[in-house]
C-alpha cells in the first residue's frame, strides 16, 4: 500500500454509482476505495451522522440557551416556578427534590437540584466534553505520530530513549496517573513556557488525558515505520538525494496516515470516555464548567429522588461514544479489511 | 532466555525507578501541598509546623526527601501523612477485596469474552453476530461508574435481589462474599468481554484463512476439531497476552471506579482516596505496586508464549 502519490485526497468526490461494479480500475487509491467501501456500511454511516447530529446539537447550545430556554448553564432557579401543562410547580420541591422533565421549552428535560437546566447544561456540558475529547485526540495524535516516526526512522539511541519514555507512560496505571495529575494540576494549574493554564481550564485535562494515551498510537505507528523505512521507495529518495526531514514527511508520513485516520475516531471516543472517569473522581473537568462526566457524577448520588440527573446526560454520553465507536469501526474496515489496528486492546483502562 | 530475564529484570527496575521519581516529582509540584501542614493539622502553630517539617526531613532537599521515602518504602515502614498509621498495612488489609474482584472478574471476562468471540467469528455476518458486536460495541461505550450506579439503583436498591455494595472477606461468610461481587465482577467484566470478544473475532477471522487450516480441512477433521484445535489456539495468544496485562492493572488498584461505586476498599480506592487528600507516601507505594504488576506480567507472558511458540523469539526489548 504505496501511497506516494500525492494527488491521492481524503475527500476526493466519488462518482454516484461507482460504488457497485467490478474491481476498481487502475489508478484508484486507497482512500477513494476506503470511501467507497464505508458508503455501502450503512451502520457505520448512520450512526456517524449520530455522532454529528450530536456535536451540531451542542454547538447550538447558546442559541437554545437563549431562545428556547432563556437561561445559562450555571444560572439558578431554586425559587422559581414554571407552568406545565396549566399546574404551577416549583423548580425545586420543599425537600429539594429538582422537577423532572417537562417537555416543554423551560426545563426540557427538568432541573438539577441547584435549579438548573439540565437541557441546557446538557447541550454546554457536551461542548466541553467533545472539546476536552477533539483537543486530547490531537495532542495525541500529533504527538504520537512525531513520536513514532522519528523513533521508528532513526532507530539506535534515538529509539530506545523515546521506547523508554513509552513504556513509562504505558506501565503507569492510566487512571492513577490521570487523577494524580488532575488533581495536582487542577489545584495550581499548569505552566509551559508563555503560556499560563488556570487550574479550570478545560485545557487541563485535555493534555493528561492527550499525553496518557500517546504509548497507544505511537507503538503501532514505530513498529509500521520500522518495515517502511526498508522499502525501496525510500531508498530511491534518498538516493535522489532527500534528508531525513524529508523523506519522514513526504515519504514516510503519507504511508502511515492510513493508520493515523483510523486511529482519530478511536480516540476521540475513549479521549470522552477518559474525561468522563476523572470528572467522577473530581480530577478532569472542574466545576462551574459542566461536561457530561461532572453531570453525571453530580446525579449519582441522588438517582434514587432524581433519576433523570444522572440518566440524561448517562445516555447522551453512551450514544455519542457509541455513535464515533460503530463509525471508527467502519472507517477501519474500510480502509483496510485485514487491519491490525488493535487500540481497544490497550485503551480500555480509561475506563475501568 | 537467561539474557532476557536480566534484560527484563534490569529495565523493569528502571521503569519502576522512574516511576517513583516522577510520581514524587507531581506532588511536590502542587502548591498547597506542603505536608508539614497537612500533618500539623488545621489548628497547628507556626512553630509546630516547622518542627514537624524539621523532624520529618521536608526542609532537605528534594532529591533527599525523595530517598528518604524510598529507603521508608522499601524498608517496610512508610507511613501515610494523612493518617499516620503504616501504608503498606493498609494495603495488605485492602488487598483481598481487590484480589477478589479482579479473579473473579478476571474469570469471567475471560470467558465469556471468548465464547462471544467464537460465536461471532463461527456466524460471521449473520444475525447473532451483528447482535454480539452491538452489544459489544454498547458494553465498550458505557462508562462503568454509570453502568455501576444504574445496577445499584435498580438491582440492589429497587429490586434488592443483591446488596447495596460493600465487601464482606471470604474468611468470614464465603456465602455472603459471592454474593456481595457478583454484581461488581459482571459491571467490571461488561467493558472487558466486549473488548475481548471483538479482538478475538478478527483474529479467529484472519486466522481462518490461514494455509495450515485448510491444510486440517483437506485431510478430512472435522469443521468443529479444525475450530477449536487450529483455530481458536491460536487466536488465543492476543487474547491472552491482553488479560495478562488487564488482570495486573486490576489487582493494582486499576479498577478504582468499580471499586468506588460498589464501596468495595480496595487498593484503587484507597489510592483514589489518598490522592484527594494529596498523601503522597501511599500514592507512591499503589502507583509503584500496579506498575510492578504490569511489568512482571508482561514479562512472564513473553516468557510463556516463547515457550509454547517456537515461532516467538525472545528479544531483550
Amino acid at each position: 500500500m504505496a501511497t506516494v502519490d500525492s494527488t491521492v485526497r481524503a475527500g476526493a468526490p466519488v462518482a454516484p454509482g461507482a460504488d457497485v461494479g467490478p474491481p476498481a480500475p487502475a489508478g484508484v487509491g486507497p482512500y477513494r476505495l476506503g470511501l467507497r467501501r464505508l458508503r455501502r456500511n450503512k451502520a457505520a454511516l448512520a450512526f456517524g451522522l449520530l455522532f454529528l447530529v450530536i456535536v451540531v446539537l451542542c454547538l447550538c447550545a447558546p442559541i437554545y440557551a437563549n431562545d428556547v430556554a432563556h437561561t445559562g448553564p450555571n444560572a439558578n432557579h431554586v425559587t422559581d416556578t414554571v407552568k406545565v401543562g396549566g399546574v404551577t410547580k416549583d423548580v425545586v420541591g420543599p425537600t429539594g427534590e429538582p422537577i423532572g422533565p417537562t417537555w416543554q421549552g423551560r426545563f426540557f428535560l427538568g432541573a438539577d437540584q441547584n435549579g438548573r437546566d439540565i437541557a441546557v447544561r446538557l447541550l454546554y456540558g457536551g461542548r466541553n466534553s467533545l472539546e476536552v475529547g477533539a483537543i486530547a485526540t490531537l495532542i495525541t495524535m500529533t504527538l504520537a505520530t512525531l513520536v513514532g516516526i522519528v523513533a521508528g526512522f532513526f532507530r539506535g539511541f534515538v529509539d530506545g530513549v523515546l521506547a523508554r519514555i513509552l513504556d513509562l507512560i504505558w506501565a503507569y496505571p492510566v487512571v492513577l496517573l490521570g487523577i494524580a495529575l488532575g488533581t495536582s494540576l487542577a489545584l495550581g494549574g499548569i505552566s509551559l513556557g508563555p503560556l499560563h493554564l488556570q487550574g479550570n481550564s478545560l485545557l487541563v485535562p485535555a493534555l493528561i488525558i492527550g499525553v496518557v494515551y500517546i504509548p497507544y498510537v505511537a507503538k503501532p505507528i514505530r513498529g509500521q515505520v520500522l518495515g517502511l523505512r526498508e522499502q525501496e521507495f525510500v531508498d530511491a529518495a534518498r538516493v535522489g538525494g532527500a534528508g531525513p526531514l524529508r523523506i519522514m514527511w513526504s515519504e514516510i508520513l503519507p504511508n502511515v496516515s492510513s493508520t493515523i485516520v483510523v486511529f482519530v475516531p478511536l480516540m476521540v471516543a475513549n479521549a470522552i470516555l477518559l474525561e468522563a472517569a476523572l470528572s467522577y473522581l473530581g480530577a478532569g473537568v472542574q466545576p462551574l464548567n459542566p461536561s457530561w462526566g461532572t453531570m453525571i457524577s453530580d446525579g449519582i448520588r441522588l438517582i434514587p429522588s432524581a433519576m433523570h440527573l444522572t440518566f440524561v446526560p448517562g445516555i447522551m454520553l453512551v450514544l455519542a461514544v457509541l455513535g464515533i465507536n460503530v463509525f471508527g469501526d467502519g472507517v477501519r474496515d474500510a480502509l483496510d479489511p485485514r487491519a491490525k489496528v488493535r487500540l481497544e486492546e490497550h485503551a480500555e483502562e480509561a475506563s475501568r | 532466555m537467561t539474557r532476557f530475564v536480566v534484560r527484563r529484570l534490569i529495565s523493569m527496575v528502571l521503569v519502576l525507578f522512574a516511576i517513583s521519581v516522577l510520581t514524587f516529582l507531581i506532588f511536590q509540584a502542587i502548591p498547597n501541598g506542603d505536608p508539614a501542614a497537612r500533618l500539623a493539622g488545621r489548628t497547628s502553630t507556626p512553630e509546630t509546623v516547622a518542627a514537624i517539617r524539621k523532624s520529618w526531613g521536608f526542609d532537605q532537599p528534594i532529591y533527599e526527601q525523595y530517598l528518604t521515602t524510598m529507603k521508608k518504602i522499601l524498608s517496610g515502614e512508610v507511613i501515610s501523612y494523612a493518617q499516620q498509621v503504616n501504608v503498606l498495612h493498609e494495603i495488605e488489609q485492602d488487598l483481598p477485596a481487590t484480589l477478589s474482584l479482579a479473579i473473579g472478574a478476571g474469570i469471567i471476562w475471560l470467558a465469556l469474552g471468548v465464547l462471544f468471540g467464537l460465536l461471532s467469528a463461527m456466524r460471521a455476518g449473520r444475525f447473532s453476530d451483528r447482535a454480539l458486536t452491538v452489544l459489544a460495541l454498547i458494553g465498550v461505550s458505557t462508562p462503568v461508574f454509570l453502568l455501576g450506579a444504574v445496577a445499584l439503583y435498580f438491582l440492589a436498591f429497587k429490586a434488592s435481589i443483591f446488596p447495596n455494595g460493600g465487601y464482606v472477606p471470604l474468611t468470614q461468610d464465603p456465602l455472603q462474599w459471592l454474593y456481595h461481587m457478583i454484581l461488581p465482577w459482571l459491571v467490571l467484566s461488561v467493558l472487558f468481554i466486549g473488548i475481548y470478544s471483538r479482538v478475538l473475532r478478527s483474529s479467529l477471522l484472519d486466522t481462518m484463512h490461514e494455509d495450515y487450516v485448510r491444510t486440517a480441512r483437506a485431510k478430512g477433521i472435522s469443521e468443529r476439531r479444525v475450530l477449536l484445535r487450529h483455530v481458536l489456539r491460536n487466536s488465543l495468544i492476543p487474547i491472552v497476552s491482553l488479560w495478562s496485562l488487564d488482570f495486573a492493572a486490576v489487582i493494582g488498584g486499576g479498577a478504582i471506579l468499580t471499586e468506588s461505586v460498589f464501596n468495595l476498599h480496595g487498593v484503587g480506592q484507597y489510592a483514589a482516596d489518598s490522592i484527594a487528600q494529596l498523601d503522597v507516601p501511599p500514592v507512591m507505594v499503589i502507583v509503584m505496586l500496579g506498575a510492578f504488576f504490569v511489568v512482571v506480567l508482561s514479562a512472564v507472558t513473553d516468557v510463556v508464549f516463547a515457550l509454547l511458540d517456537p515461532r516467538i523469539r525472545l528479544t531483550g526489548r
